[in-house]
């Protein structure tokens, strides 16, 4: 039996994912776009005139890729982990574990889900930032393929915690200390080469950073490391996650039981 | 011959519990089936192994022959369930409910099936509902949904787990109502609630589960005549001292009425003997009636036996 033979049941899963988040978008779009216009208007304002990170390249236009990305990722982890967690507490989970749907299929529909939401909101985040900064475009694949990785890796990793989380608390502990800080220290607001040996060293164990800095050099043309290695570690760490999330959802770990 | 439900040496464990003990028993095509015991004793676990809500520890359970977990797609295709517990997805209304889960079972929202859905809104008495959001619902419309969703695929076996619990007079009878014509559509039934008289009048077989074993699988009728007992209601003019042969079997307790109740066996006490008795004894009898015990009695009965394996100390 194939793990991907109901396409309807993929489709339809798929499309009430998007209309979840859509049904409360000032919460779930507008809201996270504000909320970086917010950081941009502080951090432009402070550190404008103070800080160059690449030749030729202003701290603004800096800034607003790994803005970008930032929201693009904490906006595909949340989709994924409170649909999940959701529908495990309200019960309705129950009406796709009674149907006919794959493992494969409730995986790929979560995923595509997340990444559609990801990109619609960084992509809200670049379009107001373009009201107020000049952003040249050097290597639109990266730009795609970053946020495409990125939200997806993000989106599996939601499913984990949506999957293993049993009550909203556990989530925000997830939220608050492992996403939100991994997010904030990935290389948003600097380069790693402006930070201590021993603080760079670490940031290259931050699987966050190698999203934003393949990101920044889709746009930029620079970036911290090759880019070949940021999308081969964001590869590799989406075949475990997502690995992972497919194994949790197979078996019906805390789902099932 | 294809059983509508195949339940084959199940056992589910969670933890040091034994929920389900090597449950074995089928349920045959277009039966009207109850699934009857006490609270905890492993129906709805069941229910959830045959749906594919819990995985079963070991043993098959097959729905029209497709093995739940194996061919779990056709099995699922095959069985809706309509859930004890009322529970919803707050974002949509209830034709968007219903809709998405026609998509979940593969199937398009064709002409045909959005007048089988339009027909499930009229049926359930939804249609003035349909572009609700279910979370405005209340409890009794909430379960009215919970039945449409579980019916979108006209599946050939219905599982009803406890569908009147908590709700009127009046839901329980359109209820009941809708189970029948279902029934009388071809559908096989399979239906556990507390309300016994309810399974006494619907349904053709019975099993009783306690402790997660079979305590019982008979007809109806086999199932009541397990009782051997019947009940001899008694008016008598004056106060009479009952012979020391039947003080035995007075069921303990004066009812408001007057009546003294004696416990006969249906084959050791003959009721001519008996009246015999009391009028040698005297007494002078106003009335009499007779009372055959129902599924309740039979239920008790069967349900309140002390359970081995914790007799014994085993795992609960």
């Amino acid at each position: 039996m194939s793990e991907f033979s109901n396409a309807l049941g993929f489709y339809t899963l798929f499309r009430k994912e998007c209309r979840r988040f859509l049904r409360v978008a000032v919460q779930t779009v507008l809201t996270p776009v504000l909320t970086s216009m917010l950081y941009l208007a502080v951090f432009a304002q402070v550190l404008a005139d103070r800080v160059q990170v690449y030749d030729g390249i202003g701290y603004v236009q800096f800034l607003v890729p790994g803005l970008v990305m930032m929201t693009v990722i904490q906006n595909a982890y949340a989709n994924s982990s409170s649909s999940l967690i959701q529908s495990k507490m309200n019960g309705s989970l129950n009406f796709l574990l009674v149907s006919p749907i794959s493992a494969g299929e409730i995986f790929a529909a979560y995923l595509t889900a997340s990444i559609v939401r990801g990109a619609m909101v960084g992509a809200g985040v670049l379009c107001v930032a373009l009201l107020f900064v000049d952003l040249p475009l050097s290597h639109p694949w990266a730009v795609i393929l970053g946020v495409i990785l990125s939200s997806a890796l993000l989106a599996a990793l939601g499913m984990v915690a949506g999957i293993w989380g049993e009550q909203f608390e556990q989530m925000a502990v997830f939220q608050n200390f492992i996403i939100m800080p991994l997010s904030f220290l990935s290389g948003v607001f600097y380069s790693i080469h402006s930070l201590p040996d021993w603080w760079r060293q670490l940031s290259h164990f931050n699987p966050f950073f190698y999203t934003v800095d393949a990101f920044r050099y889709g746009f930029l043309g620079h970036s911290d490391i090759d880019p070949s290695i940021s999308f081969s570690v964001m590869a590799v760490s989406l075949l475990l996650v997502g690995g992972l999330a497919w194994a949790m959802l197979a078996r019906g770990y805390k789902i099932r039981e | 011959m294809t059983y509508a439900i195949e339940v084959d040496e199940v056992h589910k464990r969670y933890g040091d519990v034994h929920a389900v003990r090597g449950l074995s028993f089928q349920v045959e095509q277009g039966e009207f089936f109850g699934l009857l015991g006490p609270n905890g004793a492993g129906k709805s676990t069941l229910i959830n192994m045959a749906s594919g809500l819990v995985r079963a520890s070991s043993g098959h359970i097959r729905i029209q022959g497709h093995d739940v977990e194996r061919d779990y797609r056709q099995a699922r295709r095959q069985i809706g369930v309509v859930p004890q517990e009322v529970v919803f997805d707050p974002f949509f209304t209830v034709r968007e409910a219903l809709e998405l889960q026609l998509g979940y079972m593969g199937l398009a929202r064709t002409p045909e099936q959005q007048a089988w859905l339009d027909e499930l809104l009229d049926v359930l008495d939804l249609q003035g509902k349909a572009n609700s959001r279910v979370k405005a619902l209340s409890g009794g419309m909430k379960r009215r949904v919970l039945i449409a969703q579980a019916l979108v695929h006209r599946p050939p076996v219905v599982v009803l787990d406890e569908p009147t619990a908590g709700v009127d007079v009046e839901l329980r009878q359109i209820l009941w109502r809708f189970a029948q014509q279902l029934h009388a559509d071809g559908h096989t039934i399979v239906l556990t609630t507390h309300y016994l008289e309810e399974a006494e009048s619907l349904c053709d077989r019975i099993a009783i589960i306690n402790h997660g074993e079979l305590q019982a699988l008979e007809s109806k009728r086999e199932l009541i005549n397990r009782h051997p007992y019947r009940l001899l209601n008694l008016w008598f003019d004056g106060d009479v001292s009952l012979p020391s042969a039947l003080e035995g079997k007075r069921v303990a307790g004066q009812q408001s009425d007057g009546r003294t109740t004696l416990k006969l066996h249906k084959t050791q006490d003959n009721i001519g003997d008996v009246i015999e008795q009391l009028r040698g004894q005297g007494a002078v009898i106003q009335d009499l009636e007779t009372d055959s015990p129902g599924l309740e009695e039979v239920f008790i009965e069967m349900t309140q036996r002390p359970h081995k394996q914790s007799q014994q100390g085993g795992e609960q």
